[in-house]
Parts: C-alpha cells; structure tokens; sequence
C-alpha cells in the first residue's frame, strides 16, 4: 500500500508488521508520534500486543528485557534523554542476548536544551552491544525494523537492535513510503521461538552470578555474535530484496564511489543530501562520492579497510562529538584504513550538531576542502563546521 | 573448571540445584538433638532458615552437609532438647 | 521427607539447602515461607540485593522455580514486563512475584514500584526489609528504622545514628490504592502463609513487607532471628497488619511489650541513651496509635 508518512508513522508501521506482541511506551519529543499511533493500533485492535505505560524509560527498557526472556517479541521507542536513562539496561539487553528492537529518534543532547538532530545520544551506545542502524529515509526506518527482527532472532545473533531516525528530519517529515503486507511480512518474519525463554514449570534462573573465572567466556561469546551479526545483516537484507524488492546497500552503501577520488563518509538523512551533491558535483566533473553509514554497529571494518584502498582521500562527516582525538566514527574508520599498508588522506569534519542545518552548499564545500587536503596534504585532522568565531566562512 | 565458550549458554542460566554446595563446612557449632526428649512440635523444622531439617516421623533429622549452626532450632525448641555444641567436640 | 507428620503450615519445600545467606539469615525464611504459600507455578523477578547472590554462583540455584534477575532499580518494571509477556503468550495460571530489599524497594526501586501499582500489574511485590543495603555491607536505606547504626549513620560526634524516620511504605502502598497489602514477619509464619495464600488470589498489584531479621547487619546472634522477629511484632515496632481495598485490619495486636526489650537484643541500637530509647518508645506509641484508630474509625 503506497503512502505518504513521517518517520515515526513508518517505525508504528513497522512495528505493528512485525507483529510485536510486548511493547513499553514512554513519551519523550520528537519520539511521541510513534507511542502515541502505536497505542492507537492497540486500542483499535489492528495490533494485538499488550502496551505498558511505563513510568520512564529505563522501566521501559527493563520491561522489554523481562518481557523478551518470557519470550514475547518486544518494541520500544525512545530519543536523547530516554536513551541515555536506559543506558545501564541497553547493557543489561544485550548482555542477556535478548532481541529488543528499538527505535532511537536521534536527538542532540542537554545542556543546552535541544530537540533537534545530531547523533550524540546514538553514538554514546555505541558500547552497548546493541547493533545500530542509521535511516536515510522513512522507507528505510519501516523496512529496518522489520528485517531487524529477523536479524536479531536469529539463534547465533540474540542481540539487541536500535533503528535510528533523524529528530524532525526524518521523524516529523513526510515522504512517500511503500507499507508492505501483513501476509508477505508474516512469510518474510516468522514468529519469535527462543532456545530459553522463563517459564513456569522449568527452576531455571537467567542473568545469575559469574565468578571471575568464567566471565571472559561469555562475553566472548557476545563479540562472536556481533561478528555473526555482520553476515546476517547482508543475508537479511538480500531476503528482503527478494521478497520486497528493496535494499540498503549492506552496512556501508556506496554511491559513486567506484572512481571516485574523494568520497564522504555520513550517516543518517544527510546522506541524501550529499548524494545530490555528489551528482551536481560529478555533473561539473569532479571525482566525488558518498559512502553512507548505515550500520555503526556491528562496524563495517572490511568495507573501510576497501574503501581506504581505492580513494586519495576520505572526509567524515561526525554530527557528534565525543572528546576522543577526533569524532567517534571518524576514529573508528581511521582505525580500520589503518589496517592497511597506506592509507589515503583522512578528515574529520564535526558538524550538524543541536540540529544545525547541513546545507548542500556546507557539503559542497566539505568537498571541495577534501580535494584539495587530499592532493596537498592535511591542514588539520579536525575541523569544526559552521561554528561562528571560527576563521572559515561555510555560509 | 572453566568451560570452553563453546559449551556455554548464551547467557548464564542456572539450574543446577544449591544442594552441590557444602555449606555445613560454615559452621563453629552443631545442632545435636536429643530424641528422648522431643515433643514433635516441629517448630525447629519450620523455623530453619535453610530448610536442612526435614522430619521422619515427627522427629528431626538435621541434614549436616548443609547446617550452618545458627542455632535457631536450639533457641526455638520449647523442650530445650537440642543443643548447640562445639563442632569437632565429643 | 514422609509428608505424614503435621505441620501448621505446608510441608512441601520450594527452596534447596545450600543457599549462600548468612548462618540465620531472616531473607532465607521469607522466600521459604513465601514460596510455601505460592507454590510451584511462580515466576521471581530479583533485583541487585542479597537475594541475587544467595542462590548461588551460575550455574546453581537454590530455588524450585524460575528466577529472572534484573537492573537494580528495574523490579517494578519487571514484572509488568513478565506479566504482559505471559498474557501475550496465553500462559495462564502464573504467579508473577518481584521480590526485591528494601533498598532496592522504597529508596532506588520506588519509581518502578509506583509505576506497576498505578498501572495495577497483576503481580505480587514483596519486599523483604532487612533496613539497610546489606547486600553491599550494611548502608542504610531509606527503610532503617530511626536510631539504627549503619556504616553511613555511625555513631559519631559530627555524624549521628540514622535520625529520619523509617519510610512508610505500607501506607504509600495504600495511596496507591493497592487491592492488598500486608505486613509479614518470620516470626509468625502461620499468619505469614495465610496472607501469601489470600495475596496469591487477588487480582491486581498486591504488596508484602516481610520483615527480615538480619544477624550480622543488626549486630545480633543468629539463633535469636525468630526471637527477635516476635518482639518487633510484640513491641508494636513491625505491627502485623492487611490492608484490603483501603481497609486497614490488625491481624496480632501483640502483647504491648516496651521497646527495649527488642533493642537489647540488637548491637545496631546499643549506642542509644536512655533518654532517645525513651523517643523512641514515645514515637513507636503513637504509631501503633495511629494504626489503631485507622482500623477503629472514630465517629
């Protein structure tokens, strides 16, 4: 059914498709449309699950942790705030190999107040052993969530996902979106059927005391999962393919790439801007392209480690800050270029963050001083963009 | 012993029972129940914390794998027929 | 064990020997009780607090029923997660049981605990108060009774005992508007298992304080756990009492004995002069007072 809805409207659809049977629900802007069209779907009865009003978020969190050890299929929302309240259960989910899919409006966070995008409260789980998907559009937030759940019950994963939209970029902007069938995702998603689940009847205990001696294995066991997560991902997504007749391009999609000599890196909806300016740019002929993020988690090392081999240079566009040496997914894909002999020139551009706005223009320009670092060599590692009281103009 | 990562569940589920563990190895002092004088009232089997009391016949039998010696049964007995001595005493 | 022999309250056990509490552990006897009331279809959600380490290392269990051990604070939110998942799935006929400290109950848990009671999770909450963080060594929670020594509230010049009043969790229950509350001790079992066995069949969020003696956190000997257990009941200190749809009963008006009595058992109250025992016996009359005119409305 061809529609015409907003983010958070596609994560509903989404989860209401996937036929989530536990869902905790705490209200936190720009996340509200979503819990609030989901208790809609419930009340009507188009979505048979049972909603719990929870009293915060980290209760949201561990009602879905409990819910998913007993078996139930369970979906959450949060954004910002929310996401960081839950950060110890995030651990908790993933620790105890439960698939929670979530969805994470991507907002920046306070102090200052903000409502508006940057992925700092994203990035900041990036330790959680949570595997994360960023959306360049609300056709993907939809399609995410549902080939995350087959993702992540899959009995070598059992770990936890977060798909993640762009606050009011993405969750309050209205694009066309393609809602599939109930029946073709019901053949696509089968229901959820874990090895353990808690139960009346079977004295087992789950999350129990582990003494020094044994822990080492069973986080061991998680990072070979995250790995195992990697390949399913592509499988998945080629699945979807099949059934759906859409993709995402892996974990890394590459637009132009081919022969281009700089290419930037970005999450999230900017993406899609920069790929229009990647054809503007390409049309006066020059050698640009985009690689878009689009998952952080599990990283997509081997797609770096390729990239880094074909291009002259590499920009990152970080709309975080994490008070590394450079921004946080800058750091990572310096780290796996540099699993290679040589590598090409790297920058790290900051920028969006608190919502400000990443024009075409401000990208064109991203592009035009990685063509020429990339030939002459870096003036800095990091630059900061379009802050006012720095030297260079991006207006 | 450690078991390889291969062996392991997912995540730690438990459902081996406590019994494994030897906690009478704890104890200082030991429940020592004279029979001639009990009453069968069965307040020290209601009253042990770690249920290591079971009753055979209305008597006690104190299961010494396990006691811990808190000497609750001896203080709780209204026959003042069990008594707390010194473990590896005669 | 021949199931011949009478007993006053049920014979079957639904815990193993071999849990790791403390040689007179108080907590030991309220899960005992507890599960003897509830039998064998409950499912137990167990925060961080002494309970999450009794059963024993992984892969033990002391426990004939299933455990989910959570998040500190997640008890409340727990078990509306258990419940919601074993109505999606149809599993009927399941006590869903959070059993949590007081710590993790009235100070860091209390959010989660009024989110289930106000969303009237069917469940049972019990939290066993043994009035402090003993898990961690014995830090006083917002459940230690006024004048109790802890690590955080040593006796000092600058730095006294615990002087706020104990939290009054029972009545935040009530304004709640719980279906059913009560308080247990061990003490008393009998009148324990009656009140788990009446919890079980009600519908809705049903509460239990479960007064939990604790030898090495009170600084007493461990064999006077049941002695002692009594007197807070006799000495009107843990009152024995049910609250049903808002009504309050008495279920053991205890003998009226005076305060000191339970104190002089008790290292964690040995510091207290004559004049702050005689407080707080002061404090502990109008109390029972209080509970007394609550379940005799005046005219």
């Amino acid at each position: 059914m061809r529609s015409v809805m907003t983010g958070n409207y596609a994560s509903a659809y989404g989860a209401k498709l996937a036929r989530a049977e536990v869902i905790a629900a705490y209200p936190i802007t720009p996340q509200t449309s979503i819990v609030e069209k989901l208790a809609e779907f419930v009340a009507t009865g188009e979505l048979k699950a049972r909603y719990i009003p929870v009293e915060s978020e980290h209760s949201a969190m561990a009602a879905c942790v409990a819910a998913s050890t007993a078996g139930a299929r369970t979906y959450t929302a949060t954004s910002s705030h929310g996401l960081t309240l839950m950060h110890e259960v995030l651990m908790w989910a993933s620790g105890a190999r439960l698939p929670v899919v979530m969805t994470n409006v991507s907002r920046a966070m306070a102090p200052p107040w903000s409502v508006w995008v940057d992925h700092m409260d994203s990035v900041a789980q990036r330790d959680t052993g949570w595997m994360e998907f960023f959306c360049e559009s609300n056709q993907e937030v939809l399609d995410s969530i549902i080939m995350a759940y087959k993702i992540c019950e899959t009995r070598g994963v059992m770990l936890p996902a977060m798909v993640i939209e762009d606050a009011f970029v993405l969750s309050h902007t209205s694009e066309p979106v393609e809602v599939p069938d109930q029946h073709l995702v019901d053949s696509f998603l089968p229901a959820y059927e874990p090895e353990f689940k808690i139960e009346p009847g079977k004295a087992r205990g789950f999350g129990s005391l582990v003494k020094p001696d044994q822990y080492m294995e069973f986080r061991y066991k998680a990072m070979l999962a995250m790995r195992e997560a990697r390949d399913r991902i592509l499988r998945v997504e080629q699945e979807f393919k099949h059934v759906f007749g859409r993709e995402y391009g892996g974990l890394l999609e590459l637009y132009r790439c081919d022969d281009a000599e700089v290419v930037l890196v970005a999450a999230g909806s900017v993406a899609g801007t920069a790929k229009d300016v990647v054809d503007s740019m390409r049309a006066k002929g020059q050698p640009v392209g985009l690689a878009r993020l689009r998952v952080f988690r599990p990283f997509p090392h081997e797609e770096f480690k390729a990239l880094a081999r074909k291009v002259s240079g590499i920009a990152v566009l970080d709309r975080s800050y994490t008070f590394g040496p450079a921004g946080a997914f800058f750091t990572e894909i310096k780290a796996s270029a540099c699993s290679n002999k040589e590598q090409p020139v790297m920058k790290d551009y900051i920028a969006g963050l608190g919502g400000r706005d990443i024009t075409p223009r401000i990208i064109e320009l991203i592009f035009e001083d990685m063509l020429v670092v990339a030939r002459r060599g870096l003036d800095s590692e990091v630059e900061w963009v379009d802050v006012a009281g720095l030297p260079r103009r991006w207006r | 012993m450690t078991k390889s990562h291969e062996e392991l569940p997912l995540t730690p589920i438990s459902d081996s029972p406590s019994t494994v563990t030897p906690t009478g190895k704890w104890r200082v002092l030991r429940p020592v129940v004279d029979l001639s004088k009990c009453r069968k009232c069965t307040l020290c089997w209601k009253f042990c914390p770690d249920a290591t009391i079971v009753l055979v016949d209305g008597y006690p039998e104190i299961d010494y794998v396990h006691c811990k010696g808190c000497g609750i049964c001896a203080n709780e007995c209204p026959a003042k027929c069990i008594e707390m001595v010194r473990e590896g005493a005669e | 064990m021949e199931m011949m022999t009478k007993t006053t309250i049920p014979a079957e056990e639904f815990t193993y020997p071999g849990s790791t509490g403390c040689p007179g552990c108080g907590a030991n006897l309220v899960m005992r009780y507890l599960l003897k009331g509830l039998g064998e279809r409950t499912i137990v959600s167990i925060p961080a607090c002494c309970w999450a380490v009794m059963p024993g290392y992984w892969p033990n269990t002391c426990l004939k029923v299933p455990i989910l051990y959570t998040a500190f604070e997640a008890t409340g939110a727990a078990i509306s997660g258990l419940r919601a998942a074993l109505d999606a799935k149809g599993v009927e006929d399941v006590t869903v049981v959070g059993f949590a400290g007081d710590g993790g109950t009235v100070d860091i848990g209390l959010q989660a605990l009024s989110g289930a009671a106000e969303r009237q999770t069917d469940a049972i909450y019990v939290m066993y108060d043994n009035e402090a963080y003993m898990n961690t060594g014995i830090q006083r929670s917002g459940s230690t009774p006024w004048g109790a020594w802890t690590t955080t509230t040593p006796v000092g010049t600058s730095h006294s005992f615990k002087t706020e009043p104990k939290k009054d969790i029972m009545r935040i229950m009530r304004a709640h508007r719980v279906p059913y509350a009560a308080t247990v001790s061990v003490g008393y079992p009998e009148d324990f298992v009656k009140k788990v066995e009446k919890a079980r069949k009600v519908k809705g969020l049903r509460f239990i304080h479960a007064y939990s003696p604790c030898p090495p956190g009170w600084r007493m000997n461990p064999a006077r756990t049941i002695e002692v257990a009594r007197l807070a009941v006799d000495t009107h200190m843990f009152p024995l009492y049910e609250i049903e749809e808002g009504r309050v009963r008495i279920t053991r008006k205890g003998k009226g004995l005076p305060v000191s009595d339970y104190l002089r058992l008790q290292g964690r109250f040995s510091h207290l002069t004559e004049a702050e025992a005689a407080d707080l016996q002061h404090a502990v009359d109008s109390a029972w007072a209080e509970l007394l005119a609550e379940e005799h409305p005046g005219p």
